[in-house]
């Protein structure tokens, strides 16, 4: 198993923190991780993407051009990487961020309404959670059990007291997130 | 009375420090860095510092002084003494550690390296020695050299339009906290050896006691790069270079105080 | 199991030091390196293992602090960034030309000038060729995963003493940058003051005592004859570290027809198009330089021999593929040598050195090679 991601977005909607806590994930499940991040100005407000990797087998290049799954918060990200999603692969998306939507016909689509979502939870923070639990609900390379072990360890201690929170939002994201097309 | 009837210990009334090796200085003849290695080299024994000092020695007139006192030494790049001393002081903090460093090495090429180490306030000691000019690449203009002086690279007197000014750089290093204390002195006459070798043995005890950088600039001579016998020198040293480069302690404080006289 | 961890390579650099039992670190911040320090005052090592930590005025005095630090015996590096490590070259000559062991690492970005702070590996030629003034060189490492940055922080300190040369860990900033699986070294103790007199009392300048004769750090000896004496002592080293530390890995290269050649970032991007260009039906393998000086010359001119063709895959103009060449020459192969890379802070794609590959070896694909031997 090799699964290679992409998570894009806005600098502030955790995606190179979530990448971080996917990535410790795979690690508690034994997994091989990379975590790649885009890295400089563009760190400062602007857009922010970080490539994931997480395998059974060493891993190779942190350099991907077409991936198995593409998570887009936003729409300079769609127009960028909807076209690197690789044939048969998967597409998830929260609305809100995106005017037009995915229009490939060969991958899978999901979308989240984790933004709205968020702000009905009354933490806009646990956003990156709920996109996460929509992840792993259409992507189950992970246990939830090693999902909680992640967050444990990627999370400073003085952070532990939010885990449930977390997880709440995780399992949230799990529940809510649709199917907008099956391949 | 016999020579032999007369070499007694209680006849004794000089010895040359033990710690000066027993070498030909290349200095020239005249040149104040050999009375400075000498009081040095004097100061390191009678405090008992051998086994505990480390020198850096610079890129000038004096990159040879490893050669002439014996302790350990290290031989910085050029202007970087003061950085190679905060490597040793910082991983060695029980060690004694100075440089020796001439105006072209501190106030030109290193002037960073040195107002860092003593803004940082260092344990370390720093002998300035002030000659107005670059003696061992054959007397071009230094930073110090005073408006109006001839040297190889200032063939018709130093010109500020063209050159700048004479760079008072000790007075600059006094304002900085981390400096404890801070001292312009000469050694050309006996009685200013001696006053030279109080301040340098205060300035020793400062490091020691860990008050912060400790610098003692010594207004020196350089008769061959000035072209001058060296009583000319001296002489031309106290007429010309004392009245812009005063002698005198400059600060007496502790690292931090920023209340210190200036 | 193990305890891992997920962290950046930068980081990584910083908490092998600490563990490593390194007595000081002095740099100076630049991008994309400056997490090494951060880590490291952030870790606050003084309190737990006295290791110093300083934050100096420029990389020139950064460099000229490790000179002393190293210079009395201690265990001490710096890390900086291409523009940093132009400054510290003048320091790196004078550690060489004074025979100090310490560890740099050079976080690569792509220049030349202030260029970019994206990764690039185009400071090969200033790492391994030379840098600084006079004939000297630098023990290289050049990890290509967040485990060998740390693993080879200790690997350089222990080749910098056996040689007494200072070592460099060759980096991009994407290694600096990247978070992987780590499993860190385990502690060890710094050296105590005895221990530094025993192993390096000889040279170090650690206080002259009545039993031994001054030590002298310099890289200065007027005298003509003496300096070549000196430098065919270093010389002698450096044949030394040639015969004894070459490392390299090979993948996939007892069959291959063509051999990738790579280090670092790059060699992770080529282990994918290993893949790729099987997947094609090409044979080709990967032959990923660990140690760049001293370079796999050997290995190298054995594949010369049975090869069809040589692809230098760097983030460069082309480097490191003068080497090769030389290498190939040196086996008497006449087999093709070709460089493909990208330049200012872009990493190639595994696809596009697929494409390289098959482009600059058409003729070879088509009608193989003529041996002349």
């Amino acid at each position: 198993m090799t699964e290679e991601l992409i998570i894009a977005g806005f600098g502030g909607q955790g995606v190179l923190s979530m990448g971080k806590i996917l990535a410790y994930s795979g690690i508690m499940e034994d997994k091989e991780v990379t975590w790649f991040p885009s890295y400089g100005p563009e760190m400062r407000g602007g857009t922010a993407n970080v490539t994931v990797i997480i395998s059974d087998t060493r891993i190779s290049s942190p350099i991907v051009k077409h991936f198995d799954t593409a998570i887009i918060l936003n729409q300079q990200s769609m127009d960028k990487f909807e076209k690197a999603v690789k044939p048969g692969g998967t597409l998830l998306y929260d609305p809100n961020g995106v005017i037009h939507p995915p229009t490939r016909t060969d991958i899978n689509i999901y979308k989240v309404e984790a933004t709205r979502t968020a702000v009905e939870m009354g933490n806009p923070k646990v956003f990156n959670m709920i996109v996460f639990g929509s992840y792993l609900s259409v992507r189950p390379i992970l246990t939830l059990d090693n999902v909680e072990k992640g967050l444990e360890k990627s999370l400073p201690e003085r952070y532990h007291k939010t885990i449930p929170l977390n997880l709440e939002a995780i399992k949230k994201g799990q529940e809510i997130v649709e199917t907008v097309l099956e391949v | 009375m016999e020579l032999k009837d007369l070499i007694k210990p209680e006849n004794l009334v000089y010895s040359k420090s033990a710690l000066l090796e027993d070498v030909p200085m290349h200095y020239c003849p005249g040149c104040s860095h050999g009375v400075v290695h000498k009081v040095l080299a004097e100061l390191i024994e009678e405090m008992g510092l051998q086994e505990k000092t480390v020198g850096v020695a610079p890129v000038g007139c004096s990159v040879f002084a490893y050669n002439y006192i014996d302790i350990d030494w290290q031989e910085a790049a050029h202007g970087r003494a003061p950085a190679v001393a905060t490597g040793i002081v910082r991983v060695n903090p029980d060690k004694f550690v100075f440089t020796y460093q001439g105006d072209g090495d501190l106030a030109s090429i290193g002037t960073a390296e040195i107002m860092h180490a003593c803004n940082r306030g260092e344990n370390i000691l720093v002998i300035f020695i002030n000659n107005g000019i670059y003696g061992m690449t054959g007397g071009q203009m230094a930073p110090t050299t005073l408006e109006g002086m001839v040297t190889s690279t200032t063939p018709f007197g130093r010109n500020v339009d063209l050159n700048g000014y004479p760079l008072k750089i000790t007075e600059l290093i006094a304002q900085l906290p981390g400096t404890s204390y801070v001292t312009r002195q000469s050694v050309e006459t006996p009685g200013a050896v001696r006053k030279c070798k109080k301040a340098i043995k205060k300035a020793i005890d400062n490091v020691l006691a860990k008050k912060g950088t400790s610098f003692v600039e010594v207004v020196s001579t350089c008769n061959s790069g000035w072209k001058m016998t060296p009583v000319d020198a001296n002489h031309w040293m106290q007429e010309n270079m004392f009245p812009f480069y005063p002698l005198g302690d400059m600060k007496d404080s502790v690292k931090g105080d920023n209340n210190a006289k200036n | 199991m193990a305890e891992y961890k997920l962290m950046k390579g930068n980081e990584v650099l910083a908490e092998a030091a600490i563990r490593c039992g390194c007595d000081g670190y002095f740099g100076y911040p630049i991008t994309p390196q400056s997490e090494v320090m951060e880590t490291l005052m952030a870790r606050q090592p003084w309190t737990e293992t006295g290791m110093v930590v300083l934050q100096a005025e420029s990389e020139v005095a950064a460099i000229n602090m490790v000179y002393g630090a190293a210079g009395s015996g201690k265990k001490v590096m710096t890390s900086s960034s291409s523009p940093g490590i132009s400054l510290m070259s003048e320091g790196i000559s004078y550690i060489a030309g004074a025979e100090l062991p310490c560890l740099i690492v050079n976080v690569q970005r792509g220049g030349p000038g202030l260029g970019t702070i994206q990764p690039s590996q185009a400071d090969y030629f200033q790492t391994v060729k030379g840098g600084g003034h006079g004939d000297y060189r630098l023990i290289v490492l050049a990890p290509s995963s967040v485990q060998e940055m740390n693993d080879f922080v200790g690997l350089g300190f222990e080749l910098a003493f056996k040689y007494r040369n200072p070592a460099m860990i060759l980096t991009d900033g994407a290694l600096g940058q990247m978070m992987e699986k780590v499993k860190l070294s385990d502690y060890q103790p710094r050296w105590t003051k005895e221990e530094i007199e025993e192993k390096w009392g000889s040279w170090a300048t650690t206080g002259k005592t009545a039993t031994r004769k001054k030590n002298i750090v310099t890289s200065l000896e007027m005298d003509p004859g003496r300096m070549e004496q000196n430098n065919i002592r270093f010389q002698k080293k450096f044949s030394e570290i040639e015969e004894n530390e070459v490392r390299y890995e090979a993948i996939q290269c007892d069959d291959a027809e063509y051999i990738l050649v790579a280090f670092g970032t790059s060699s992770r991007v080529c282990q994918k198009s290993v893949e790729l260009a099987r997947a094609k039906g090409l044979k080709v393998g990967l032959l990923r330089p660990i140690t760049l000086y001293p370079f796999p010359k050997k290995a190298i001119k054995e594949l010369a021999r049975k090869v069809k063709g040589f692809l230098s895959v760097e983030m460069s103009a082309g480097q490191m593929v003068e080497d090769i060449k030389l290498a190939v020459y040196e086996a008497g192969s006449t087999v093709r040598v070709n460089h493909f890379g990208r330049m200012g802070g872009i990493i190639p794609t595994p696809e596009e050195v697929v494409e390289a590959l098959e482009e600059k070896f058409s003729w070879e694909l088509s009608y193989g090679v003529k041996r002349s031997y």
